[in-house]
């Protein structure tokens, strides 16, 4: 944000700041480690405020909870920030020197009052009012947030209501008080760090400035095209359009992770071409014309990973793969080889050498130096650089280092999928602790929980459709339909269920979801499906239930 | 920015020798500081200390009593001997007690200190035999660690990441009094049906293996773990983004235990169920692949 794609705080600072905003994010689940430094913030004083549609076992932990109906993040984010300007909480000095756009923002926020932000959130106006009083009025103060905020077809609209925030109250660019989207994946923050975004070169560098493109070219050796690419939602229409018939999937489980998946199925079913470059033969991999046999990479290969505290550190080979399988470098190598390209990376490290020459944030980060001091934080510019605890400093200099932060007015839209009589309850997915993604990793550990996906349901809801706990029900949305087993209980609120994507073999939540995308992340809205459950009668088998959907 | 506070520094002397350490250093701390060291047993290095075990105590000039140095706070001026007779005495004595009501074969640490001191257990045969904490089978109820009471010294390490100190679940305390003072989940109900969350940061401080991993647990039945023979490599936690060093315990080129280095800020060695135990994927397919899955039992992500 405000130029840098990553988080702007380190955990450490989670133990010290006086308080925590955690919203749309499960942590206590979905990053254990992370919260407990979150828990020690709180034993020290700090405050909890969780926002989350579900009762989490996170909220459990929290002095506040608020339970925000899905897809109304903006509403609440913005009564919040009108709330703060009317009771004159904002941090005037912040927002006169160090940001632009101000009066736009307090236009657009103008009719998120407190009366209507209760009435589209469902959070009693209390709790909102309570909290934007606390959120500006702490010394130091966090916004952490997961893809409970970032699946949504207005997902960076609902970001930049949070950084609205941050900007109104000052709470940014200092110890203790920042914006940090949670990763979800080990190298979800290294990966569009070194470029695998389609908008992107190594060290996130914007692939539209001539100037970046010419300094990549000298190094590559090559021409690159000068317009961003397809992001992952945009592949997919292109897909549809005839205009990409050929795709290389490297460690991802599409058909079984993405929304829609009987339209992502057909998609790649339509593929003139499809390589599939995995550890495992998973259900994308079934479908590929090619596949690569690849070692695993956190403990088969070479390289880094990057945190999602921005911190660069070394993953290392402790295992021969196993058979045929090859580490990825070398499988790209190869490849590029018989592509006419011969590459010549004698191994990991110095591939890591070439980043540091074209990424300016990764140029101080040696091999050795992150050995020595167990990982660095981007930005890092020269070798006698320590990394940087946290990011946009700059604000709060005066006059403000380079340009001024932006306001992104922004405005509540519900989400896409209607819930009516047909479809009369919202289905939101997410994770549990025991288990990962779609499960390729997590299938195959004895968990001392079941390995079966339930449909969480609230009793109300359970009582109206004739539903029991530990029932078989079948879920259907207007793509699809799966089988679940009913748990019902109180942490969803009524007219919502809760299900995860970590058992497609059994339960592809993904035939229910809807591909509804964030129109500049590309991301789909995995957390508002609609949809209607009915019991499954004993004895009956469901064939759409069954492993690929359909047949 | 953060703030480098001045600590104002405490003198204080260790078998003769002036030490200056900062104020509200513990003796243990001062006694480091100093170049020496004195055993201990329920101290870990990123626990809060309780004086739990007595090994670690001193003489204090002018205390009645022997001074358990981990907990207790330097003053000015204070001079502590670290190995007096009646300091050795009194930790013979703890091992002895140690070593007569549990088993402390895979206790690297209590053995050291029996040797050092020449601890005596079968001195306290006819009274240990009596006790009802003998001969407890391992607990074996669930597939990523087991609990084998009868190893267990009591030092509470366990109790303490599971509370609020680090893991904050409270799924163990003590129950019991005296000799029938076990480690607990409640109800000595199995651990699945308690609130555990199988992070295993309970086994992580376990110094006697009565908290073990269940390859460990059962590599150990079979004769095939074999400390010597294995490689420890760090590497990333390959689940969530928070970025988790993990040492990786290998063994013929198979993972056999993943703990985390106590060093790295951000686990302090401590992690989570999928950082500790969701390794195994690496091995599917081979001939060692537990496999399979276990009996429901907990209601999901209940924590």
């Amino acid at each position: 944000m405000f130029g840098a794609g990553g988080g702007t705080n380190s955990y450490r600072e989670m133990e010290e700041t006086d308080l925590i905003l955690l919203w749309g994010s499960n942590a206590r689940e979905t990053h254990p480690v992370m919260f407990l430094h979150m828990l020690k913030g709180v034993r020290r004083g700090a405050r909890l405020i969780v926002v989350d549609p579900r009762r989490t076992s996170s909220a459990a932990f929290a002095h506040r909870w608020l339970p925000v109906r899905v897809g109304a993040d903006i509403a609440l984010a913005n009564a919040m920030g009108r709330y703060i300007l009317r009771e004159g909480l904002l941090n005037e000095e912040f927002v006169r020197e160090a940001t632009e756009g101000f009066e736009r923002y307090r236009e657009a926020v103008e009719p998120y009052t407190l009366e209507y932000a209760e009435a589209v959130t469902g959070v009693p106006r209390e709790l909102i009012a309570a909290t934007a009083r606390e959120y500006a009025t702490a010394p130091r103060a966090m916004i952490c947030w997961t893809l409970g905020i970032t699946e949504h077809h207005n997902a960076v609209d609902t970001v930049f209501s949070l950084t609205n925030l941050a900007l109104l109250t000052g709470h940014v660019g200092r110890y203790g008080s920042g914006l940090n989207p949670l990763r979800g994946q080990n190298n979800v923050q290294g990966g569009g760090d070194m470029g695998a975004l389609p908008n992107r070169l190594v060290g996130f560098q914007d692939v539209e400035d001539p100037e970046v493109r010419a300094r990549f070219e000298r190094a590559w050796d090559c021409t690159i095209p000068p317009k961003a690419g397809w992001h992952l939602t945009a592949m997919y229409d292109a897909m549809e359009k005839g205009l990409l018939r050929g795709l290389y999937v490297i460690g991802e489980n599409p058909v079984r992770s993405d929304a829609n998946a009987t339209r992502i199925l057909r998609l790649f079913r339509e593929l003139e071409f499809l390589v599939v470059q995995d550890i495992f033969l998973t259900a994308t991999a079934e479908l590929a014309d090619v596949v690569l046999p690849a070692a695993a990479a956190w403990c088969e290969s070479e390289g880094t990973v990057t945190s999602s505290e921005r911190r660069v550190q070394r993953v290392r080979k402790a295992l021969e793969p196993p058979g045929e399988a090859r580490d990825d470098l070398w499988i790209l190598q190869e490849l590029a080889g018989r592509l006419g390209r011969p590459w010549d990376y004698p191994d990991a490290e110095a591939v890591w050498n070439e980043v540091r020459e074209l990424s300016p944030l990764h140029r101080g980060m040696s091999y050795r130096r992150l050995e020595e001091l167990g990982g660095i934080q981007w930005p890092c510019p020269s070798e006698d650089h320590p990394g940087e605890l946290f990011l946009h400093g700059r604000l709060w200099k005066r006059p403000v280092e380079g340009p001024r932060a932006p306001f992104m007015p922004t405005h509540y839209e519900p989400p896409v999928d209607e819930v009516n009589e047909d479809y009369p309850l919202l289905l939101t997915t997410g994770r549990r602790l025991y288990f990962f993604n779609t499960g390729v990793q997590t299938a195959l550990y004895r968990t001392p929980v079941p390995q079966e996906e339930y449909l969480v349901l609230h009793p109300r809801d359970a009582g109206r459709y004739g539903i029991a706990h530990g029932d078989r029900v079948r879920v259907c949305s207007r793509r699809g339909a799966v089988e679940a087993t009913a748990w019902v209980e109180s942490t969803v609120l009524p007219g919502l269920c809760f299900m995860t994507l970590h058992f497609p073999e059994k339960t592809p939540t993904n035939f229910l979801t809807v591909d509804a995308a964030d129109p500049k992340s590309g991301t789909a809205e995995f957390k508002a499906t609609a949809v209607r459950v009915e019991p499954v009668p004993r004895g009956r088998v469901l064939v759409e239930a069954t492993r690929e959907g359909a047949p | 920015m953060t703030r480098k506070l001045q600590v104002p520094l405490v003198t204080a002397e260790v078998d003769g020798q002036r030490v200056q350490v900062p104020e509200a250093s513990t003796l243990l701390e001062a006694i480091r500081a100093a170049g020496k060291d004195v055993p201990t047993l329920c101290y870990h290095p990123v626990l809060e200390p309780i004086g739990a075990c007595r090994i670690c105590v001193v003489e204090v000039e002018g205390s009645r009593t022997l001074v358990p140095a981990c907990i207790r706070r330097v003053e000015a001026g204070m001079r502590v001997r670290t190995d007096t007779p009646r300091v050795q005495l009194s930790r013979r004595m703890v091992v002895e007690l140690l070593q007569g009501s549990v088993d402390t074969s895979l206790a690297p640490d209590v053995r050291r200190y029996a040797a050092e001191y020449g601890a005596r257990p079968e001195r306290w045969e006819p009274f240990a035999q009596e006790g009802p904490r003998a001969k407890h089978a391992p607990k074996v109820d669930n597939d990523l660690y087991v609990r084998d009471l009868d190893r267990c010294i009591l030092c509470y390490r366990c109790v303490r990441a599971c509370g609020e100190e680090v893991q904050n679940s409270f799924a163990i305390a003590v129950a019991g009094r005296g000799l029938a003072a076990r480690i607990d989940p409640g109800f000595d109900l199995p651990l699945p049906d308690s609130a555990c969350v199988f992070c295993g940061n309970c086994v992580a401080v376990c110094p006697t293996e009565a908290l073990v991993p269940k390859t460990q647990f059962e590599m150990r039945r079979a004769g095939t773990w074999e400390e010597g023979r294995q490689q420890v490599v760090t590497t990333i936690c390959p689940y969530c983004g928070v970025g988790c060093k993990l040492n990786l315990h290998v063994q013929d080129n198979r993972i056999v235990k993943v703990t985390a280095p106590l060093e790295d800020p951000i686990t302090r060695g401590f992690l989570c169920v999928k950082g500790r135990f969701g390794w195994t994927y690496v091995h599917a397919g081979t001939a060692a692949d537990p496999g399979g899955g276990a009996e429901p039992s907990t209601p999901p992500g209940n924590l």
